[in-house]
């Protein structure tokens, strides 16, 4: 099992005071990694700072061995890495098809584009209804779909979720996380999933991490993390 | 009846110009969250270069060129080295830089040229044609139309057609998702402030030899009828924009026919006060609050 | 008032009203026994500069409190000084060979029109946020020529006015140099002016200036009426704008279009930015910088040799320029922008 991202000791604050302390992880490629933790741990702070949008003050990021300090975040998406922010991100100005077709447009590969562009509307029946219909008249679930699918359009070997499921109802998130586990047996996937939704994170990742504070408490296989009833208890709440 | 059609013609073609300034407030608006106050002092300044050229040269049409593409520079330039670094936290940072750009500009240009008026030569004749003893419009006046049609439809074609123009779109709406998705959202303001500049810069060539000439203030006026123009429209609308360049023009058309030029600017700032305080979101937002 | 109204900044410099307003006074009555001490000293071009910095400073002052203290940006104060002006010279017109108290009544009335002026733009301007009221205001500031020209049975078009003033009272001495005059007229105003607001925004008024100013919703959970604060403000400055312009008036004898025209209210607000907005201290920077920058200019373009020309062209356009690029690297450079100038002021 070879690690495809690796964090080492990343400190990350907005000001003065940091946010991430020390953080260390380790991605295998192909899997699925849950992160977890109460609000304000620090997840959308940790997977911003792996997709380059904030800056370590310490530390650093390393994709397939290569060091990506001084990445521009625009060049992330051209070494596979695909970062689906909280909120979802759908550019509510624009359409369905526009937002799809955003998702696509660094590939030089035009003919693979169309055709992942078409994949998505396959996947996703409810967007091919409405891809003329601006971001902002689609629903939650929609809209969910939407950017998992603009970020599939660029064929992403690493996958980085900011809580899909927030606001779906259990069955679309089900459907969510069964089509990450098809995604991560046929392509290969590498996903790194933050989640509320302890239950069906776990349900889904091989390993998962817990944040509290600002630091990783526990790392370990999904299975251990599931029956560690003292964890749960301190951490997780359940 | 005869003065109705003739001022109803001229003021088209005058609100064609406010059209295109005021399209070009909205692009950058849009963009950048900042209204460009420098814009009038920029077209004038290329202007002034494209004059000389031709001055220099004899072609008004290479002058013409200069002007536009110096817009597209000069744009691009103040974007790259002022624009960018101004801080956002505040409404009040983007109008100050830009008001300090205007002084620059107006400053630099009084000392090279001067400050007296000097001749804004058209490329059309400015005769208006007659048809059946009504003076209708001029050659200069189909011009005007012309440019202003052919840039409306070629910044249509570039948003809604082209993946720049989708680019375009996606930064100014979201950047952060943008960059995510591999947008180079600095290039795309560099972009917009360029495209916006050049358009200035063709309606200050379009308004010039109809005002009084070249002059570092020549356009001052166009300017806040254009931001006018531009609010009527409501900032954030394109389409509402070049209505607005429309409806300004038609009234400063009548207004200076029939009640003297003098009032005109009179007139604009009524309007805007109006327009502000009735409709702050503009005459075509379907909701009359604006949280700017 | 809630506690939560005061800013943490002001929690700690608060000191009880009434010794502030004494050392008010006597800053005051010290300032203004160093200025007439200055007008003997300086020869009668100088007194003449001196008076114009005077005049300045009632308009700095006043937008010092709008923009630095309030958050609204007004291009347009120019055109309110104008109303001052006008107003001025046309009451002294009227009145002319009186005395010399006709001049009190004439720059009362500049004062009252600039002031009525003012809450007409206000009430606007309270509606309006950022740029919409920058460019309602660069309009008012537009129309100035216009209106001169529509009504110019009235203001005589480009032309304008002139402005009679009276000499010197005889009381002084036959000799008593007219620019002296001139400097005691425009700092009494000045002091004046400067007083009052230093007193006016250190009590509830300048709390409620500052809360809106900062967070505006915040301002209103806490009891401040905002709206009223907002035209409040504007009034308050434009009468300060009408002092400025009726001193003008006197000092130049003359009022037109042209000696109001749209550079001037930017040339304040680049004063007051570029004086620090967060305290009046920096309104008196801007002044002086809005007198000395050009004479600078103008001690420069006669040093190197070029035809008179060039020399004009340079000397009505060089400060221009300056004042622009100055105004650009000192929003650039401070981090934040205009807000961080404020703090830097208050810390000072
Ligand atoms: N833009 C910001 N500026 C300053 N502090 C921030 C910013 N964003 C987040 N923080 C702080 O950083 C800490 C971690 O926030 P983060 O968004 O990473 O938490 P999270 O684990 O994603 O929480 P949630 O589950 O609620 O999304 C919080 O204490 C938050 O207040
Ligand atoms: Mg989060």
């Amino acid at each position: 099992m070879t690690a495809l991202l690796e964090a080492e000791q990343l400190t990350v604050g907005y000001g003065a005071a940091p946010v991430l302390h020390s953080v260390d992880l380790t991605v295998a490629q192909g899997s699925i990694t849950a992160v977890l933790g109460a609000n304000g741990a620090g997840k959308t702070t940790l997977l911003r700072t792996l997709s380059g949008l904030l800056r370590p003050a310490t530390g650093r990021v390393v994709l397939d061995g290569q060091d990506l300090r001084g990445v521009k975040v625009e060049q992330m998406v051209r070494r596979g890495v695909a970062h689906v922010p909280e909120g979802r991100g759908v550019v509510t100005e624009l359409t369905v098809d526009e937002n799809l077709r955003l998702g696509g447009l660094w590939r030089r590969d035009r003919v693979d584009a169309k055709r992942a562009l078409d994949e998505v509307y396959d996947l996703f029946e409810p967007l091919a209804r409405r891809r003329r219909f601006p971001g902002h008249q689609l629903s939650g679930g929609e809209r969910q779909m939407l950017a998992l699918g603009r970020a599939l359009v660029g064929r992403p070997r690493l996958l980085l979720l900011d809580e899909p499921s927030l606001g779906l109802a259990p069955k679309v998130t089900a459907q969510i996380m069964g089509l990450l586990r098809t995604l991560r047996d046929r392509t290969g996937l590498t996903v790194l999933l933050v989640e509320q939704n302890v239950r069906s994170a776990l349900s889904v990742a091989d390993t998962g991490i817990v944040m509290s504070l600002g630091r990783v408490v526990a790392n370990a296989d999904a299975a251990t993390l599931r029956d560690d009833e003292d964890m749960r208890h301190a951490y997780l709440g359940f | 009846m005869d003065r109705f059609v003739f001022l109803t013609f001229d003021g088209l073609s005058r609100g064609a110009v406010y059209a295109a300034f005021a399209l070009a407030l909205v692009l950058i608006w849009r963009a950048t969250r900042i209204v460009n106050f420098a814009q009038g002092a920029m077209a004038v300044a290329t202007a002034y270069v494209g004059y000389s050229v031709s001055a220099a040269t004899g072609s008004y049409w290479l002058g013409f060129a200069v002007a536009v593409l110096g817009g597209l520079l000069l744009g691009a330039v103040t974007e790259r080295v002022v624009m960018r670094l101004v801080d956002h936290s505040s409404h009040l940072n983007g109008v100050v830089v830009a008001l300090g750009l205007v002084l620059v500009i107006q400053g630099v240009l009084g000392m090279i040229y001067g400050n007296e008026f000097r001749p804004a030569e058209a490329p059309f004749s400015r005769e208006a044609f007659t048809v059946g003893g009504i003076a209708l419009l001029s050659r200069f006046d189909l011009f005007v139309f012309g440019a202003v049609f052919l840039v409306v439809a070629l910044l249509v074609v570039l948003f809604t057609r082209t993946s720049v123009g989708l680019r375009m779109r996606a930064s100014a709406f979201a950047p952060d998702v943008s960059r995510l998705l591999g947008v180079n959202v600095g290039g795309m303001l560099t972009l917009g402030w360029a495209l916006a500049a050049a358009v200035g810069s063709l309606a200050g060539m379009l308004v010039l030899p109809t005002e009084l000439g070249l002059h570092p203030n020549a356009m001052d006026i166009v300017f806040v009828s254009s931001f006018t123009a531009a609010v009527v429209g409501g900032l954030d609308s394109a389409v509402g924009a070049v209505a607005g360049g429309l409806i300004v023009g038609l009234l400063l058309s009548y207004v200076s026919g029939y009640l003297g030029a003098t009032v005109a600017p009179i007139a604009v700032l009524l309007l805007l006060v109006v327009v502000l305080l009735g409709r702050p979101g503009g005459l075509f937002s379907r909701s009359a609050a604006r949280a700017v | 008032m809630s506690v939560t109204l005061a800013p943490k900044v002001d929690a700690g410099t608060r000191v009880p009203a009434a010794p502030r307003k004494h050392r008010y006074l006597v800053w005051a009555v010290v300032a203004a026994v160093l200025i007439v001490a200055l007008t003997y000293a300086l020869p009668p071009f100088r007194n003449y500069q001196l008076a114009t910095v005077g005049a300045y400073l009632c308009v700095t002052a006043g937008l010092t409190v709008l923009t630095g203290l309030n958050g609204q940006l007004s291009l347009g104060h120019g055109a309110l000084m104008a109303t001052g002006a006008y107003t001025v010279a046309m009451v002294q017109e009227k009145l002319a060979g009186r005395g010399q108290w006709t001049l009190l009544v004439a720059v009362l009335a500049g004062i009252a029109v600039a002031t009525v002026a003012g809450g007409i733009v206000g009430l606007a301007a309270a509606r309006l946020r950022g740029p919409y009221l920058a460019g309602l205001t660069l309009a008012v500031a537009v129309v100035v020529p216009a209106i001169a020209s529509t009504f110019d049975k009235t203001f005589n078009s480009d032309q304008g006015l002139s402005v009679y003033v009276d000499p010197p009272p005889l009381a002084l001495g036959a000799t008593f140099p007219y620019e002296r005059w001139q400097a005691w007229l425009a700092w009494a105003g000045a002091l004046l002016t400067v007083f009052l607001l230093a007193t006016l925004v250190r009590g509830r008024f300048g709390r409620a200036l500052r809360a809106v100013r900062d967070d505006e919703a915040a301002a209103r959970i806490a009891g401040v009426n905002v709206a009223r604060t907002q035209v409040l403000a504007f009034v308050v400055s434009a009468a300060c704008a009408g002092l400025g312009g009726a001193l003008f008036a006197v000092l130049a004898q003359s009022v037109s279009p042209g000696a109001f025209p749209i550079s001037l209210s930017l040339f304040l607000v680049m004063a007051i930015v570029i004086g620090g907005l967060g305290s009046l201290a920096g309104a008196v920077w801007g002044a002086v910088l809005l007198v000395a920058l050009p004479a600078l200019t103008h001690s420069l373009t006669e040093l190197i040799d070029v035809s008179p020309a060039v020399a004009q062209r340079l000397e009505g356009n060089l400060p221009l320029a300056l004042f622009g690029i100055t105004l650009i690297v000192v929003m650039l450079a401070a981090p934040g922008g205009i807000a961080s100038l404020r703090l830097r002021r208050r810390k000072a």
